[in-house]
């Protein structure tokens, strides 16, 4: 894998493209940017919008972290930092706190992020019209009119029909009250991170060909009425490792004592607080 | 517990990768010869190639070895290594005309200039299984290459002709509707450096669909002939050949150098003038298709396409621009519906956490069934 490639995989030019586009989505915040997404060695669909900035934005001395799932050692997580690591030679770790650059799908990591860390987020889907509007080109001219009206109904209606809102992952919300955008399918329980946060997230779409950005200490506003305000994930008890109540939990069912059980999402995070509570590694 | 499977990741990957090798070997009497590919396999070489959207066949003979035959893994793969190429000339439009034929028909003409070429094709084999080919001699196969190359040697010294299209003689009796405006004339859009636009420039339609995935363009093109559509041509020629790829001499202006031959497979297709949009004038309309490598059903189907995204008053799925061009790429749609095996532990989780809430939320009335 390492000597016929470059450095990080893609080519220079390609690397300096995908970061003008980064730039300007730092600049529009919320705006999606449409980029020249290259194909990579993982398939369409498993990261390679997020990679993309990864391998665009590393650098020798950069510390990587891949989490899926809130899981270090999930399989996708470790096939693309072996990527990284194979193009880059590049130190990585499951620490939180020692990472420059976080990749992630479906979680932003429960320890808070510092100033100067950048998570860069996989995305499925970066339309939060796409549901209303299957068109791009329509989408966009919505966009340009600040028209989210659609998705403003469609909220209402599930409180109609259901008497709640019912949208589990990827909530929508408004960045810096302009442009609405599809966190990716992180829960809702992580979107409140996103607002006035103090690091840099960047967002990576590479089927759908788009790279957005939330720069740090930028509004961001799940979208919901006063009456019916947004909410998140409730969980009826600790994680039975670390007994944190204020983390995303997994719900696992337990044959054995034929219970429900959680236990933490992020292992990092979990991990950290059983070695902070002298209970040892899982 | 299930939980403890995602765990352990890396070695997972490790014995996984080891095992997909070792049922490549298995049962083997010896490694493929990756030579034999590109003759012997070569339909599917080229397929390949041509959903890559990259002409190399022994890298596709490669990567369809790796994938150990998975049409879309070794596309997968040459798209994939094409990202870590760097572009370093853009050649001269390619002159199809002057194409070394292997292959030339007509379904609108019986007689065209320069006449037809069954050659090489399936299309009137019965499609009997022949067993003698499970085992092949070499004096068998030293017969049939002698018998063959003895009868063409004689033609192949000759001067390439210039066979000229069957569209140029309807255009010249006024039957036939001019080229699309810009064409020829106009930069490429070129959708490897940048998303798709809508609408799209033509050149950036015609790109998507010479690296379409067959099976997807075989089912749109499919679904017009049938009904869900207005397009139902005649092909007005389909032609197979080797093409000459021309690049400019980068150290003097105006003179070009000779890089080396492509196949490709070339369709013109006639459509009638009862499609014709209103306002357009009474007369035939061409779809154009093309791709590397002898790939027909794939070619005729682009061409049945490339004019169904013109007719904007359909209202089926096959005259829709956005829903033909974004669904057709297979590394795209492969990828994304396989992204389904991939844990989604946490959205399922919060959505669970939304259906338990709304099913303890005190019913309003309209939701009768619910619980």
């Amino acid at each position: 894998m390492t000597s016929p490639y470059n450095f990080a995989y893609l080519d220079e030019g390609s690397k300096r493209e995908i970061r003008r586009a980064i730039l300007k989505a730092v600049a529009i915040p919320g705006f999606q940017v449409p980029f020249g997404s290259r194909e990579l060695p993982i398939a369409r669909g498993w990261g390679t919008g997020g990679l993309q900035l990864t391998l665009s934005l590393i650098g020798p001395t950069d510390r990587l972290k891949v989490i899926d799932q809130g899981h270090d050692d999930s399989v996708n997580a470790v096939s693309i930092r072996n990527l990284v690591v194979a193009t880059t030679h590049i130190e990585t770790t499951d620490v939180t706190d020692q990472a420059t650059i976080i990749q992630s799908r479906h979680r932003i990591p429960d320890d808070p992020l510092r100033p100067g860390q950048i998570l860069i987020l996989q995305v499925p889907q970066p339309e939060p019209l796409r549901h209303v509007e299957p068109r791009e080109a329509q989408t966009r001219r919505m966009h340009a009119e600040r028209d989210y009206s659609a998705v403003w109904l469609g909220l209402y209606e599930d409180i109609v029909r259901f008497g709640q809102i019912t949208t589990g992952a990827d909530y929508p919300a408004v960045v810096h009250h302009r442009y609405m955008i599809k966190p990716t399918p992180i829960p809702r329980w992580d979107l409140p991170k996103l607002h006035q946060a103090p690091f840099l997230t960047l967002l990576g779409a590479g089927r759908e060909r788009k790279i957005y950005a939330i720069p740090p200490y930028t509004d961001v506003e799940p979208v919901a009425f006063e009456d019916y305000g947004f909410e998140t994930e409730k969980f009826l008890s600790a994680c039975r490792l670390c007994g944190s109540r204020e983390a995303y939990l997994d719900e696992l069912w337990d044959a054995k004592i034929q219970e429900r059980i959680y236990q933490c999402s992020d292992t990092a995070y979990c991990r950290k607080r059983q070695t902070e509570i002298g209970k040892g590694d899982i | 517990m299930g939980y403890v499977a995602v765990k352990g990741g890396q070695k997972a990957i490790l014995a996984s990768s080891e095992l997909t090798g070792y049922y490549r070997l298995r049962h083997a009497p010896g490694s493929l010869d990756v030579g034999m590919l590109p003759s012997q396999m070569r339909f599917l070489v080229d397929r390949v190639m041509s959903e890559a959207g990259f002409y190399a066949p022994k890298h596709a003979a490669l990567a369809l070895k790796q994938a150990q035959g998975d049409v879309y893994e070794a596309a997968f793969l040459l798209r994939a290594y094409r990202s870590t190429v760097p572009r370093n000339h853009v050649s001269l439009p390619l002159d199809t005309q002057g194409m070394r034929l292997i292959r030339r028909i007509s379904s609108a003409f019986r007689d065209i200039p320069g006449g037809q070429i069954l050659g090489p094709t399936f299309d009137y084999a019965h499609r009997l299984l022949q067993f003698d080919l499970l085992d092949e001699p070499p004096e068998a196969i030293a017969q049939v290459l002698k018998r063959v190359e003895d009868r063409y040697s004689a033609e192949e010294d000759q001067e390439p002709a210039l066979f000229p299209r069957v569209s140029d003689f309807l255009r010249e009796e006024g039957l036939m509707a001019p080229p699309h405006p810009g064409a020829g004339e106009e930069e490429p859009f070129d959708i490897t450096r940048f998303k798709l636009p809508f609408p799209a420039p033509r050149s950036a339609r015609l790109q998507t669909m010479a690296r379409g995935e067959t099976g997807a363009m075989v089912a749109l093109a499919y679904s017009s002939l049938r009904g869900y559509g207005a397009v139902h041509p005649t092909i007005g020629e389909l032609r197979v050949g080797y093409c000459a790829l021309i690049l400019p001499y980068p150290l003097e202006n105006g003179e070009s150098v000779y890089a080396g031959e492509l196949l490709i497979t070339e369709v013109e297709a006639i459509n009638g003038f009862a499609g014709t949009e209103p306002g357009e004038p009474v007369q035939l309309v061409l779809g154009y298709g093309v791709s590397f490598g002898q790939n027909e059903v794939k070619s005729i189907a682009m061409s049945v396409l490339d004019r169904a995204l013109d007719v904007v008053s359909g209202t089926e799925p096959v005259h829709d621009e956005e829903y033909v061009l974004s669904h057709i790429d297979s590394i795209e749609s492969a990828g994304f519906i396989s992204h389904l095996k991939l844990p989604h532990y946490v959205t399922f989780q919060s959505e669970l956490d939304r259906l338990r809430t709304v099913r303890q939320t005190p019913d309003t009335g309209s939701r009768e069934g619910i619980r």
